[in-house]
């Protein structure tokens, strides 16, 4: 387990690290933020001020070393903006993305499950169909002409929902969460629909059926945990993307959360804010793909850490899981090849 | 493409087909209807980007404030106002076909540049194994680990928004992709007992890769091609909807549904159809990757035929009876 663990933390320990350090030299070269924060008729004497007070003047490997050391002390510098802690803007964001990634994230699990497992019992049924047509076009969406359509429909000509915003309860949630949803849902119904259709031709699903086992019974106990583990790993690959589809929601609804805070630091040449964003993203997201391996060993016991460097060893295998494509790729086909039979 | 994959096809399933008429993937392409209809779409998006420019001529930038705002279907001023006009006057319809050429060329050559790329690469990966690979493999890992489109928010913003470096932006961020795919199937194909058999003869590795490794690879990074051109296509979009994409006056089908935002209470055609046409075509493009996936690979292709083949025994049987 720990081994498993310590050796999972080391490797994505460097992607972590060239993230962060790829966004400081990338930020620093948006340009001068003198040429933003100070008034137009500014003299150079003030610039060069300015340039120091924030040490912006100094060699950039000198910053970044003194950059890596505060953040070892869990200092993230200060916002050009407010003056305000980078860090506390950030934590002072990141709950409302929480909120909003994790409702939408378990909302997208719990409807992807049902349609796609219902899909699954008859394949190229009805249903099926039904389920397989808009799982398509909910992945082949653009997400931001997703929440424009919702808006002009929902809010402006039936006034149900506000435009915007995040006070007036329930009904501000119902939009961002929609739009937010609509990937996840569309991919991971796919997904389960494709590993539902090869787990129920198992021998294991006959005879539990044999048995007298009842329909609801053999799909939830024996199908359904069998078809788990490659949605699982698709569900890693989504969240990344889900920052994607905050930054667009976040903007699109005014809400105040960690992608709305990046997009704004990025124009604003926010280098402090900006960087501690990044970096608590990229260890939210580190976190959450190790919850899902330790879920993935849960789930399929020949997973389980104690054959993990093993297995990890070996090409494509399970370190290399949570890459998903060559995954997705098996199962796509596998899906469409049940299609059509 | 169809004349370099169908050879290798050929080769692979003669077993399969042996007594078939042996059709051609184009046709069975046209066997399937919904795959037909999808492949028929994209080829008229295609034209619409070549030929659309020539025949419209300015008319995408002609202003005329006199028809502002005209809703769709409305005929009154002229035909070019059937999809409506924006808020300076012009031809929705003309701005629409002008912005295909815009997003389809970023998208197409992004997924040129990172299949290229990422191919290339992987199958190099794939083949030597060993430290090229683990670090091909740690470089795709960094790349993925981080939310593509603040990357490019980032890029895009440090160099100016020109349509170059958003080719080259996207192709960066798709290049793992591509890199993991054609790097398992080259690991995998390498061990093979066929490349074992060449290896033996004494098969130059070069040869080995081209005749060996490169045919059967090639499906499955053209069909992943195929989906990714959905994927880019709409990451194009976002970049310019969120105003760091492409840059007026040029259009795309992102801007304008941006640039409608502020009139959707008065003039909702503004945004609402051009990303109408956004989601036809990439749902287009993501029937066709779904039977290309099918089409291309060679324990799967009989099953497209079998089924057909079987649905017309049905229906004589019916006629006879």
């Amino acid at each position: 387990m720990w081994t498993y663990l310590r050796k999972r933390i080391l490797q994505s320990a460097l992607p972590l690290v060239a993230v962060v350090l790829g966004v400081f030299v990338l930020a620093r070269l948006t340009g001068d933020p003198s040429k933003l924060y100070l008034p137009l008729n500014a003299t150079e004497q003030m610039r060069a001020d300015f340039a120091e007070r924030n040490g912006l003047d100094r060699p950039i490997w000198e910053q970044m070393g003194d950059y890596f050391l505060g953040v070892l002390r869990l200092d993230f510098g200060e916002s050009l903006r407010t003056g305000e802690n980078a860090a506390s803007m950030v934590l002072r964001a990141f709950p409302a993305t929480l909120q909003l990634a994790g409702v939408t994230m378990l909302l997208a699990i719990v409807i992807a499950v049902v349609i796609g497992s219902w899909a699954a019992l008859k394949p190229n049924g009805i249903a099926d169909r039904i389920v397989s047509f808009f799982s398509m076009v909910a992945a082949a969406v653009p997400d931001f002409w997703f929440a424009i359509l919702g808006i002009w429909i929902f809010a402006i000509t039936l006034g149900w929902l506000p435009t915007s915003g995040v006070d007036g309860g329930a009904a501000v949630w119902v939009l961002p969460i929609a739009t937010l949803m609509l990937r996840p849902v569309g991919v991971l119904a796919q997904i389960v629909r494709g590993s539902m259709v090869t787990v129920m031709g198992q021998p294991y699903v006959k005879v539990a059926r044999s048995r007298g086992a009842g329909e609801l019974r053999v799909v939830t106990h024996h199908a359904l945990r069998n078809a788990a583990a490659p949605a699982l790993t698709v569900a890693g690959d989504l969240t990344v993307s889900m920052v994607n589809g905050a930054v667009i929601v976040e903007t699109i609804f005014g809400w105040p959360g960690i992608g709305k805070l990046m997009i704004d630091s990025i124009l604003q040449r926010d280098f402090a804010v900006l960087q501690a964003a990044v970096l608590i993203t990229a260890l939210a997201i580190f976190a959450l793909n190790i919850i899902i391996d330790l879920g993935y060993a849960l789930l399929d016991p020949r997973v389980r850490p104690a054959s993990g460097s093993r297995r990890s060893s070996r090409p494509g295998a399970h370190a290399e899981a949570g890459t998903g494509a060559e995954r997705r790729n098996e199962n796509g086909t596998e899906k469409k090849a049940a299609a059509h039979v | 493409m169809s004349e370099n994959v169908t050879p290798t096809v050929t080769v692979l399933t003669r077993k399969a087909r042996q007594g078939s008429d042996r059709p051609s993937l184009f046709r069975l392409l046209l066997r399937d209807r919904v795959a037909a209809v999808a492949a028929a779409i994209l080829c008229l998006v295609v034209l619409a980007a070549i030929f659309g420019p020539i025949l419209l001529g300015d008319l995408a930038q002609r202003q005329d404030l006199a028809t502002r705002n005209l809703p769709p279907l409305s005929f009154a001023h002229g035909w070019e106002y059937v999809l409506g006009s924006d808020s300076l006057g012009r031809s929705l319809f003309a701005r629409i076909v002008a912005a295909t050429g815009t997003t389809l060329g970023v998208a197409v050559s992004a997924v040129v540049v990172s299949a290229l790329v990422g191919s290339i690469w992987g199958m190099w990966a794939g083949f030597h194994r060993g430290w090229r690979e683990t670090v091909s493999m740690r470089i795709a890992d960094v790349i993925m680990s981080f939310p593509s489109l603040l990357l490019a928010v980032v890029i895009l913003y440090v160099f100016n928004p020109s349509a170059a470096n958003i080719v080259l932006v996207l192709a960066i961020t798709r290049i793992p992709i591509y890199l993991r795919t054609a790097r398992a199937d080259a690991a995998e194909l390498r061990s093979r007992m066929f490349v074992d058999a060449a290896r033996n003869f004494g098969t130059k590795q070069g040869t080995i890769v081209f005749r060996h490794i490169v045919p059967n690879v090639l499906p499955t990074l053209v069909t992943l091609a195929t989906l990714e051109l959905c994927y880019v296509m709409l990451a194009e979009s976002s970049l310019s909807f969120l105003g760091i994409g492409i840059q007026p006056p040029d259009v795309s089908w992102g801007l304008m549904v941006a640039q409608g935002r502020q009139y959707l209470a008065d003039a909702w055609w503004q945004s609402v159809l051009p990303g109408v046409a956004i989601v036809v075509t990439t749902v287009s493009a993501n029937v066709l990757a779904a039977w290309l996936r099918l089409a291309t690979d060679p324990g799967q292709r009989w099953r497209l035929q079998q089924k057909k083949r079987r649905r017309r025994l049905i229906a004589t049987a019916g006629a006879r009876g």
